[in-house]
């Protein structure tokens, strides 16, 4: 990959003309992507496809500017329109706000903002009120990325006169026409982001990228809370890592588990109870030492740990 | 007769590209853009009919090229112009307005002389675009 072989090419083109064919490395430095590229991959944890095909379309599109530069055209830009299908926070949104920057580092979209929408912001509530609402929001989003969240909502099967069936046929012409404008990204459940393309086949044969965000294993969710704690100045004692560790086990196996986000909520809550008992203990010292550190003890209350209690009984 | 009206309206007519960066000037002071149609280009004609609301939430040219593409389309054969609006307090006006769109022929304006008491001559001025068309054509 053009990333991993930087440091040295960098060294050997250093003095050489830029015209007379300079390496890739001397474009990539000038544009800067390396740089949130690297940002990209050490900032975000796992990931692993996402990020290799992320890498590509760098790659694609700094090579096309590479080209365009000696004259080699292809006709039309490359479409770039994606889908991010996984199950609840596998950072789909977060890659999409990442990818609007990196996008517009490498010249695609000419203004880099984001437009996060769901289904209320393109549909209307009555007959000539969807098409206006659409097209307002895709005037909006022109030279950034329109980021349709939960995409499969658009499409209602069980309403024939539903109006989310125009919305999807404007964003489909503007998408094909105005393919250098804008670039759309839709994001939602795999099964249900799967049965919304089945039913609107025009709309999946345009969208170029199909990613698929995995679950976050063990390891990396601990990572991820790791990270999240340094950014909140917290940090868990020795006895409480491993009390989370074990805390995630549990509930991965449990149903509506929401990967990184469900992490967020635990440690939200872990807080909260750290809060309370300091709070409950008055003649507790305040030394940043207590302020900042998550017991084991703080963890432990979890419900999790309460319903994983029979199950552990029985097993005895 | 060439009509000159707003800005740039001596020079040759602006290119798509041209039209472009004036937008995205525009956007970059923060002003909102508008695209207005008329078929009376008559210089104290002020109400010029809106094509879709002021756009006041883009971030790029791209939208308001748009939807200009899209008023061309439905009225090839009108004068067509782009407006930016300044919401500061204070001002709260249009800033600019420029053509983007002419007829192919443009009739021009004719000199209407009228007779009043005492000799006296009073003058007024006509499009020939608007008299072109016969009573109740126009807003049909």
């Amino acid at each position: 990959m053009i990333a991993s072989a930087l440091p040295e090419q960098t060294t050997a083109t250093a003095a050489g003309p830029p015209s007379a064919g300079g390496s890739v490395a001397s474009a990539l430095a000038d544009t800067g992507v390396d740089e949130l590229l690297r940002e990209f991959d050490s900032e975000l944890i796992g990931l692993a496809p996402v990020k290799a095909r992320i890498r590509e379309i760098a790659a694609l599109l700094l090579i096309d500017r590479l080209r365009r530069e000696r004259g080699f055209t292809a006709a039309g830009g490359p479409s770039l329109h994606m889908c991010f299908t996984g199950n609840p926070g596998t950072g789909k949104t977060t890659v999409a706000m990442r990818m609007a920057a990196i996008l517009h580092r490498l010249g695609y979209i000419r203004k880099g903002h984001l437009i996060a929408v769901t289904r209320d912001d393109l549909v209307g509530q009555f007959i000539g009120h969807t098409a206006p609402k659409t097209k307002e929001v895709l005037k909006k989003a022109m030279g950034g990325v329109l980021f349709i969240d939960e995409a499969y909502y658009l499409y209602r099967p069980e309403n024939e006169r539903d109006y989310g069936q125009e919305a999807i046929e404007i964003l489909l012409q503007v998408m094909e026409n105005n393919r250098d404008d804008l670039v759309v990204i839709l994001a939602g459940y795999k099964d249900r982001m799967d049965r919304f393309f089945e039913s609107n086949p025009g709309l999946s044969s345009r969208i170029a990228h199909h990613i698929d965000f995995p679950d976050y294993r063990t390891g990396e969710l601990m990572q991820i809370a790791q990270r999240m704690l340094d950014a909140m100045h917290y940090r868990f004692d020795a006895e409480a890592a491993s009390v989370f560790d074990e805390y995630l086990r549990l509930r991965m196996a449990q149903p509506h588990f929401a990967n990184a986000r469900s992490v967020r909520n635990a440690l939200d809550r872990a807080r909260l109870r750290h809060a309370y008992r300091l709070y409950s203990h008055p003649e507790a010292d305040t030394s940043d030492e207590a302020l900042t550190t998550i017991t084991a003890a703080d963890l432990r209350a979890s419900r999790v740990f309460a319903a994983a209690e029979p199950g552990t009984q029985a097993a005895q | 007769m060439r009509l000159t009206q707003g800005t740039f309206s001596f020079l040759p007519d602006l290119t798509d590209e041209q039209i472009g960066k004036q937008i995205d000037y525009c956007l970059g002071q923060h002003w909102a853009v508008a695209i207005e149609h008329t078929d009376d280009p008559h210089p104290r004609n002020a109400f010029w009919d809106m094509h879709g609301a002021p756009m006041f939430d883009l971030n790029d040219a791209a939208g308001a090229m748009y939807e200009l593409a899209a008023c061309r389309a439905a009225f090839p054969q009108r004068y067509i112009r782009v407006t930016a609006f300044d919401s500061t307090l204070g001002v709260e006006s249009i800033r600019i307005a420029f053509i983007v769109n002419r007829p192919e022929h443009e009739p021009g304006f004719r000199l209407v002389r009228q007779e009043a008491p005492g000799r006296t001559v009073r003058y007024s001025i006509e499009s020939y675009a608007v008299a072109a068309n016969p009573e109740g054509a126009r807003y049909s």
